[in-house]
């Protein structure tokens, strides 16, 4: 079984974000695997221990991306992979998934967990774009995952839980699930160390989306503060007259 | 001007009143739009129609009833041949967004909560920024809710096309959904319990009022992670569900930064908390320094003199 896990860089979500001059400065925050990640990896881990195979990590993004590679292979993946050219800057969702699918199917792999949604982006293209850039279904923000021939997966449909089946190949995106990831070990991490990524290029159509600017959401003006119970039959009103929402 | 296709946003088969708000953002962006609604009978579509849409139509096919989204791009592929395309930002509704724009090649901007000069803007970093692109060409675009004013309804003729019967669905669904609670990620109105809520049986109070509103029951995660009872569903914040609501209610919630994440985009914020300090009562329209126990039954009895 070939197994892919896709593992973004992504500022640590505690960072700060500061915009300066309509961008976002990411200089000096601390840089981490996408934290939905970290479920798809233990899905792909799952997933070889239950039918055997390789479990290859792969990013998209410049030299800088190879710590997150490293950290997967330190949690226990087998094969690190990236895509890069260096004339990338900015890359739409046609771009990224071009890339991934490329790669993904020269790998000849038969099943791709990834994230539910990038920690920088909140987007959740990635999954089911790429799954109907190859052709496959996808299921989104899977919890759980039962492998066999075919996988029951545990997500919610109109946001109730449902079972689902899939055969492959298929992507699953991923959700916190009622499980604990596994963390890297110190034999993982000297592993890691010695570990080799292999760099791969892709052809990508011409990009027509164009980053204009970041900002900073705008303030909301000071709301109101009340004490005491007593005040719970004001803000009921408050609720009617001044903001329409009951 | 270009043309458009809105995509309804459909709740148990019916048209949902977000729709109104995506023709909105269609207009916005200085298109005309096709209303397109996804149906299994045509008659959901009756009297469907709002100002500034050129033409409604009925998209009848069995696939929709599932919510298998490579399907419904498969259904939805031809009639969105031309056009951005404009969806809601609901879970299901970006998997068809993402879906379509790679079936034709066209990129996704998710999330849109802001529309000028042709320019798209979404929040990123959990809403730390918000980003601005513009689209050389078409776009699948999805639209959060409660954003933009719905345009107003409009009587139309609908035409209806058949696409039952071509498409195939991958995924099957085993076990019958649990009639569970209103999900938060569907709700326009949410009450959050946090670690303040002292132990889980307490949300009982929370779900009392939730029913009086129609309203989901969320959670902080130090409720879902000290309580088994309380399940990840139902967190809300960076390593659980963004919402979007009307109204968010947070009860015995401090408002760390990762909870804020995933509500500070909510319309109106009333926070209750016992502590005047507490860091959410910055980010709440109306904030009620009291305990839960004082405040949750007057809350309850004026709610329900108001709307029970
Ligand atoms: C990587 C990461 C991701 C995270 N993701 C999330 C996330 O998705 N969602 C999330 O919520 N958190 C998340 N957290 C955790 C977050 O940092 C906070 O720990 C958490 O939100 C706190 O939950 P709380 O407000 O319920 O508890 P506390 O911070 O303990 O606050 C309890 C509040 O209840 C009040 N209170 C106590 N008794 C009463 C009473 N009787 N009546 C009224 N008020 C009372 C207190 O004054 C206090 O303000 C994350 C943290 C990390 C590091
Ligand atoms: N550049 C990338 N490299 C590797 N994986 C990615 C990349 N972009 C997105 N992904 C994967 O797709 C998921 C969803 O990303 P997004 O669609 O941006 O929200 C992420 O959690 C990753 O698993």
């Amino acid at each position: 079984m070939n197994i892919v896990v896709l593992v973004k860089r992504v500022p640590d979500t505690n960072a700060k974000i500061v915009v300066t001059n309509e961008r976002v400065d990411l200089s000096s925050v601390k840089w981490v695997i996408s934290p939905y990640d970290e479920f798809a990896i233990e899905m792909a881990l799952r997933h070889r221990e239950s039918n055997g195979g390789e479990v290859v990590a792969l990013t998209l993004g410049d030299a800088q991306s190879d710590k997150v590679l490293k950290d997967a292979k330190a949690i226990g993946v087998d094969k690190l992979v990236r895509i890069w050219n260096d004339n990338w800057n900015y890359l739409d969702s046609v771009g990224i998934q071009s890339a991934l699918a490329q790669t993904i199917t020269e790998l000849g792999a038969q099943v791709v967990y990834c994230g539910k949604s990038a920690a920088d982006t909140g987007a959740a293209s990635t999954g089911p774009g790429l799954a109907e850039k190859l052709g496959w279904p996808n299921i989104s923000n899977a919890v759980e995952t039962e492998f066999g021939d075919k996988l029951l997966v545990t997500a919610p449909v109109s946001g109730n839980p449902a079972k689902l089946e899939v055969g492959l190949p298929a992507v699953i995106t991923c959700d916190k699930g009622p499980y604990k990831v596994r963390k890297p070990n110190v034999k993982g991490i000297m592993m890691a160390k010695k570990a080799t990524v292999e760099v791969k290029e892709a052809s990508i159509p011409e990009q027509t989306v164009k980053l204009e600017s970041h900002s900073y959401p705008p303030q909301k003006p000071a709301g109101k503060q009340f004490h005491g119970s007593e005040s719970v039959q004001n803000v009921v009103q408050l609720l009617r007259d001044e903001a329409n929402v009951i | 001007m270009s043309e458009s296709i809105v995509i309804a946003e459909m709740n148990d088969g019916k048209v949902s009143a977000t729709t109104a708000e995506l023709v909105s953002a269609a207009l916005a962006y200085g298109s005309t739009p096709t209303l397109v609604i996804p149906c299994t009978t045509p008659s959901v579509a009756d009297g469907e129609g709002y100002e500034g849409v050129t033409q409604v139509i009925a998209c009848v096919a069995s696939v929709f009833s599932s919510f298998d989204a490579a399907g419904w791009a498969e259904a939805l592929d031809e009639l969105t041949s031309e056009g951005s395309i404009f969806v809601s930002a609901s879970p299901h509704s970006r998997d068809l967004a993402a879906r379509l724009a790679a079936r034709k090649g066209i990129p996704v901007v998710q999330d849109v909560i802001r529309i000028e000069n042709g320019k798209f803007t979404s929040p990123v970093y959990s809403g730390k920024a918000n980003q601005t692109v513009s689209v050389t060409g078409d776009a699948a675009i999805s639209i959060r809710s409660n954003i933009f004013q719905g345009a107003s309804p409009a009587t139309m003729t609908c035409n209806v096309v058949d696409k039952s019967g071509q498409v195939s669905v991958a995924i099957k669904e085993m076990l019958n959904r649990a009639n569970e609670r209103l999900d938060v990620s569907e709700a326009n109105i949410i009450i959050s319990g946090g670690r303040g809520m002292g132990n889980p049986s307490n949300f009982s109070h929370l779900e009392e009022i939730a029913d009086v509103l129609g309203a989901a029951v969320g959670a902080s995660r130090a409720a879902v992670d000290t309580w088994d009872e309380i399940p990840h569903s139902m967190q809300v914040g960076q390593t659980g569900k963004t919402v979007n609501p009307n109204l968010y209610i947070a009860v015995g919630i401090s408002g760390a930064i990762q909870h804020l994440a995933g509500m500070r985009s909510s319309k109106y914020i009333v926070a209750i908390n016992k502590d005047a300090e507490a860091p959410i009562f910055q980010h709440a329209d109306y904030g009620i320094v009291a305990t839960w126990e004082e405040a949750l039954p007057e809350l309850s009895t004026h709610l329900q003199a108001m709307l029970g």
